[in-house]
């Protein structure tokens, strides 16, 4: 653990837990040790539903392997409040993906799937077989960030990653069903997007004027069905 | 009720900010300078939150439907209200008929207008804020324009209690922070998670350039020139949090910190984050100025807020006491 200080001192085992570090005097990053996998990310999952419940954690943000803490007030003891975080960590069970199972329906390709063709050519598959494959899959909610309501799902089939543009599209619509590196997702806002657009869902992600206004959660599942087939 | 006549663009419906939905992928939002919002609440007895009109683009008018006090706080400016001056960090009130208007700041970005009773739009997630991005929050999710009507609330303080005074703005009020004779405006951090991935020389040059505040900077963060900071091995960062104040380093470079409109997560290396005592006086900070950031410990951080909440207490006691006399 180092908290910025050059003298922080060190606790529990430094390879398995997680790093620590301040952002200014009201956030801490927590980040998992390891590569990106479930299991620790279902670990970040239950420590940030334990930590939200402790005094003066005003949320806990979930990212992808990490967990902001975002705080009311400066913590008075900032190397306690981190050794009880990594012995909470070491302790604590993980959550499993046993959220709520969200059904999308996709119109796949057509004017607004316009990167489909790029997709196949890449992965050196048929526009079909890209669909069969990204509706086949089951997908994780890791986290809910970048947008209001945008999770970033996890579990796409390698054969169809595809990296991020280096050029986004200017005004990609709110629904299109997206590539990113090794995520899938659902645009929730029309905006410019790097991601690759292979098709489009009109369902409605996020509603600010619900008391829970994202349609997704961490630890959610994801499956999406081929509604239609633009080629 | 207030009726825009005059608002060229980005000006915006503002309260403190949207507290506890970044998990649902919300940035917070809020006023630039807080400092200026709750001191122009606080003048007129509002909550500190209550809602106001952050202005960052001029001239600025507006007339009022109905008596109304009002304040105005943060970046020095000129006003007029029905033709006559009105003072900046000044509450008084208008008549109704009254038309208000303010020029471009002699120095600072953002004039905040605060009302008796606070603007009355509905709460969304909690809060008044705009929300520019998702379209949400204040006045229908969008920035202000003129012929907009602005309902205001029933005033918690005496609507007979006495008005037409002012305090001195927090840059004079609270000793030892106002600006070197160099025109620098130096902020104070802490060092950030990705801190010790940067050599010593980049870290030194962290540290002396003087970076100036890019024309490509906005509430959603202030991006820097001056010099380039490099890792000697690039690093992918997970997508994580991030709040208002950290100071990110892209791939090419040149340094960002996020600011109030800033994503919810980030995914570029931090080398520091701004602390909260000074990140008012950089929402004031316009595109041009130059900063120089210096580093304080995290203990040094926590008291450097003791001033500023000083300072908003005793302007509020004051205001009380005054309006009631």
């Amino acid at each position: 653990m180092s908290i910025n200080q050059p003298n922080a001192p060190f606790v529990g085992t430094i390879e398995k837990s997680p790093k620590i570090s301040l952002i200014g005097t009201l956030a801490m990053l927590v980040e998992a040790p390891g590569d990106f996998d479930l299991l620790q990310q279902g670990r970040i999952w239950a420590l940030a539903d334990a930590v939200s419940t402790w005094p003066n954690v005003q949320e806990a943000v979930i990212g992808v392997t990490n967990v902001m803490l975002v705080f009311e007030q400066p913590p008075a003891d900032i190397g306690m409040l981190g050794a009880a975080i990594v012995e909470l960590w070491h302790r604590l069970p993980g959550r499993k993906a046993d959220g709520k199972l969200i059904e999308i329906p996709v119109v796949y390709g057509g004017e607004l799937g316009f990167d489909l063709p790029a997709v196949a050519k890449r992965a050196g598959l048929s526009e079909r077989d890209v669909i069969r494959i990204h509706s086949e899959g089951e997908y994780t909610v890791c986290a809910v960030a970048s947008s209001p309501g945008f999770g970033y799902l996890h579990g796409l089939d390698p054969r169809i990653h595809m990296p991020r543009k280096s050029v986004p599209s200017l005004n990609m619509r709110a629904g299109s069903v997206t590539i990113g590196g090794m995520q899938t997702g659902v645009a929730v806002l029309t905006s410019p997007n790097g991601w690759n657009a292979i098709g489009w869902a009109s369902v409605a992600m996020f509603d600010p004027s619900s008391e829970q206004p994202s349609l997704m959660l961490p630890g959610d599942r994801v499956k999406f069905r081929i509604d239609r087939i633009e080629l | 009720m207030i009726e825009i006549l005059t608002s060229p663009a980005f000006n915006t419906i503002q309260d403190l900010g949207r507290h506890g939905a970044r998990r649902f992928g919300v940035s917070t939002s809020g006023a630039m300078d807080p400092v200026a919002l709750a001191a122009g609440n606080a003048l007129l007895g509002n909550d500190d939150n209550a809602a106001g009109i952050e202005i960052q683009t001029f001239p600025f008018r507006l007339r009022f439907s109905a008596d109304t006090a009002f304040a105005l706080t943060g970046a020095d400016h000129d006003a007029t209200l029905a033709g006559s001056a009105v003072r900046p960090w000044w509450c008084t009130r208008a008549k109704a008929g009254d038309v208000l208007a303010i020029t471009a700041p002699r120095r600072g970005a953002r004039v905040y207008m605060t009302f008796g009773g606070g603007i009355d739009v509905p709460r969304v997630l909690g809060s008044r804020s705009t929300h520019l991005r998702g379209g949400f929050g204040g006045l229908e999710g969008r920035t202000l324009q003129a012929g907009d009507v602005v309902p205001i609330g029933n005033s918690p303080s005496s609507s007979d209690g006495r008005f037409d005074f002012g305090v001195a703005p927090p840059d004079v009020a609270i000793a030892g922070i106002a600006s070197a004779d160099d025109r620098v405006l130096r902020i104070r951090v802490m060092r950030a998670g990705e801190y010790d991935l940067f050599s010593e020389a980049m870290q030194a040059s962290f540290w002396t350039t003087r970076w100036k505040i890019s024309a490509r900077s906005d509430r959603g963060g202030y991006r820097l020139i001056g010099g380039k900071l490099t890792l000697d091995a690039p690093v992918e960062m997970r997508s994580h949090g991030v709040v208002a104040g950290v100071v990110q380093v892209p791939p090419a470079g040149e340094p960002i910190i996020q600011m109030s409109d800033a994503n919810t997560a980030g995914g570029y290396p931090k080398m520091a984050a701004v602390i909260q005592a000074d990140l008012w006086r950089l929402g004031q900070a316009t595109p041009g100025s130059v900063i120089a950031f210096s580093e304080v410990s995290y203990q040094d951080a926590v008291a450097a807020m003791a001033p500023v909440n000083d300072y908003l207490v005793k302007l509020r006691a004051t205001a009380d006491l005054y309006r009631a006399l």
